[in-house]
């Protein structure tokens, strides 16, 4: 059972679960017990567990979303201990580890909490407001052709470098899930800022900070109030300064841009 | 709706409502400190309510009077109502759990109620001296200024204003500390160069602000 490290010892843990048949009832918080979990598991194989257990008694499993399991899909969003992703910054669910727990612990997992996220089921929350505000202009719609030479376009090392780190944003919603204003800015901005930074993403500069923003406030995300849980909780690190470029990005083009309406 | 109403209706544009009408009133507040510093004088009011005369009475200030009380009301009116709204964007069912204060600071979470009680002050403060100096007549001084020093002296005897104008101060320094730097923030106006100077401005600013003004109650009551 002890995995990888011959030390570990293996762990009973209590669970207190936020548990919702679907959109339209009430959840409620379930107690659960689990043993004999190893610190190597990580946390949704700890999940795993659970739901073999439940299994085995005829009870429904615990709904929660995941994909990759190794940090870069951005769908294991479960609010852990009152933390986005749980105790460990710089880390999705999938990547935190059992180790981080101790024998005995109780652990609080609720989902994403916002209005723009209704709870699908259990731990699962509907993020489908980001796909619209991607959809209202996070792209570049230039046709590339065949694959074109990648030194066509010159970018500055220091350039790229800043655009690929925006480009980093997982789509969790992490930021929004610890935000007291669930505000969804630092997850715009990134998006934002990345396109605003390249080249390729000039073209539809103006018209798409300013559709982004408008579809964002359509989605009734709140309003940035600058406290910077977002950042603090980002698993990939998208900085502060990207909500400040949006900023820039929203100001300048309503200043300037075409579009009167 | 056209492009401006737009704009200052989505809710980056309201934010920047508030960073500009917050700076806005920052300068302000340097303005009426410089002023009521000279309190501080021995010289019983003279030079204070000379001073005093001159911002009841001159054309230039009673048209700036407007501009601020409108920089007021955008400013409680955006924040008040934007934060009823950033309430309601959590959604009904809030969590069972947060450790917010694991992943951001108290005052920068308590805008609204640090402004609202900064208001109640406003709103006491504004009953206590503009409200006597330009509603009723008020004993004039030995120079035939009206006496706002008198005024002053009797409110900062009672033990209820020091305390409320002091707790005001405190108020208004934690709502400093985090809205001035968060105002550049708000404008797009970050730098890696810079924004540490802003950090530690609006620091500076903040402290010295609120500890001057907090300074007056209580001096006048202890010494005075
Ligand atoms: C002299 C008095 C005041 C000054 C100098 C001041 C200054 C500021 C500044 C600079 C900000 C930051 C704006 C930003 O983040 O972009 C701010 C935010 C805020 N202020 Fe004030 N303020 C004052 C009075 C008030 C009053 C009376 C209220 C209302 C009840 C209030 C409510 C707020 C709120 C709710 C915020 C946060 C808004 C947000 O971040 O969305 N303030 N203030
Ligand atoms: S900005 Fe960070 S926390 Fe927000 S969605 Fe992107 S990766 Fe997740
Ligand atoms: S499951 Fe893909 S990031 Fe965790």
């Amino acid at each position: 059972m002890a995995g990888s490290n011959p030390n570990a010892k293996p762990m009973n843990l209590t669970l207190k679960v936020w548990r919702q048949k679907n959109r339209n009832t009430q959840g409620n918080i379930v107690d659960y017990q689990v043993k004999d979990i190893s610190p190597d598991m990580s946390f949704l194989e700890m999940l795993d567990v659970l739901n073999e257990d439940l299994l085995r008694k005829g009870e429904e499993p615990v709904a929660f979303d995941h994909d990759c399991r190794e940090g870069i899909c951005g769908s294991c969003n479960l609010f852990i201990n009152g933390r986005a992703h749980g105790p460990e910054s710089g880390t999705t669910t999938c990547q935190l580890h059992m180790r981080k727990f101790s024998d005995g612990d109780t652990i609080t997992i609720e989902p994403w909490r916002a209005a723009a996220f209704p709870v699908n089921k259990d731990l699962s929350v509907d993020r489908s407001a980001f796909d619209r505000i991607i959809q209202a202009g996070g792209y570049v719609s230039i046709n590339t052709g065949g694959t074109p030479d990648a030194n066509e376009i010159p970018v500055p090392k220091e350039i790229a470098d800043r655009a690929f780190e925006a480009a980093t944003c997982i789509g969790c919603g992490a930021c929004v899930a610890s935000c007291k204003n669930a505000s969804a800015m630092l997850f715009v901005s990134a998006k934002v800022s990345q396109l605003a930074l390249l080249p390729q993403g000039h073209v539809e500069r103006k018209t798409r900070v300013e559709n982004m923003v408008a579809q964002m406030d359509i989605e009734g995300f709140g309003a940035c109030t600058n406290i910077g849980s977002c950042a603090a909780e980002c698993p990939v690190g998208i900085s502060l300064e990207n909500i400040a470029i949006l900023n820039q990005e929203f100001l300048l083009a309503k200043a300037t841009s075409n579009n009167l309406a | 709706m056209s492009w401006i109403s737009k704009t200052f209706s989505s809710s980056i544009g309201r934010k920047i409502i508030m960073a500009i009408t917050g700076l806005f009133l920052c300068s302000f507040l340097v303005v009426h400190l410089v002023g009521n510093l000279q309190l501080f004088k021995a010289d019983n009011g003279v030079a204070f309510n000379a001073y005093s005369e001159f911002m009841g009475h001159n054309p230039i200030i009673r048209t700036l009077e407007i501009v601020l009380v409108l920089g007021f009301g955008f400013h409680i009116y955006e924040g008040l109502s934007l934060a009823i709204k950033n309430r309601s964007a959590r959604g009904s069912q809030g969590y069972v759990s947060n450790h917010i204060e694991q992943n951001s600071s108290w005052h920068s979470r308590s805008m609204a109620m640090l402004g609202s009680i900064v208001l109640f002050f406003l709103i006491v403060h504004l009953y206590n001296f503009f409200g006597s100096l330009r509603f009723t007549d008020v004993p004039r001084d030995a120079n035939g200024n009206e006496d706002a020093y008198a005024l002053v002296l009797a409110a900062f005897k009672n033990p209820f204003y020091v305390a409320l104008y002091v707790v005001a101060q405190f108020a208004l320094l934690y709502h400093l500390l985090h809205g001035f730097s968060s105002a550049f923030q708000t404008l797009g106006l970050t730098h890696r160069k810079y924004t540490p100077a802003i950090k530690f401005v609006g620091y500076a600013f903040s402290i010295v602000v609120c500890a001057a003004f907090a300074a007056m109650p209580v001096y006048f009551f202890f010494f005075k």
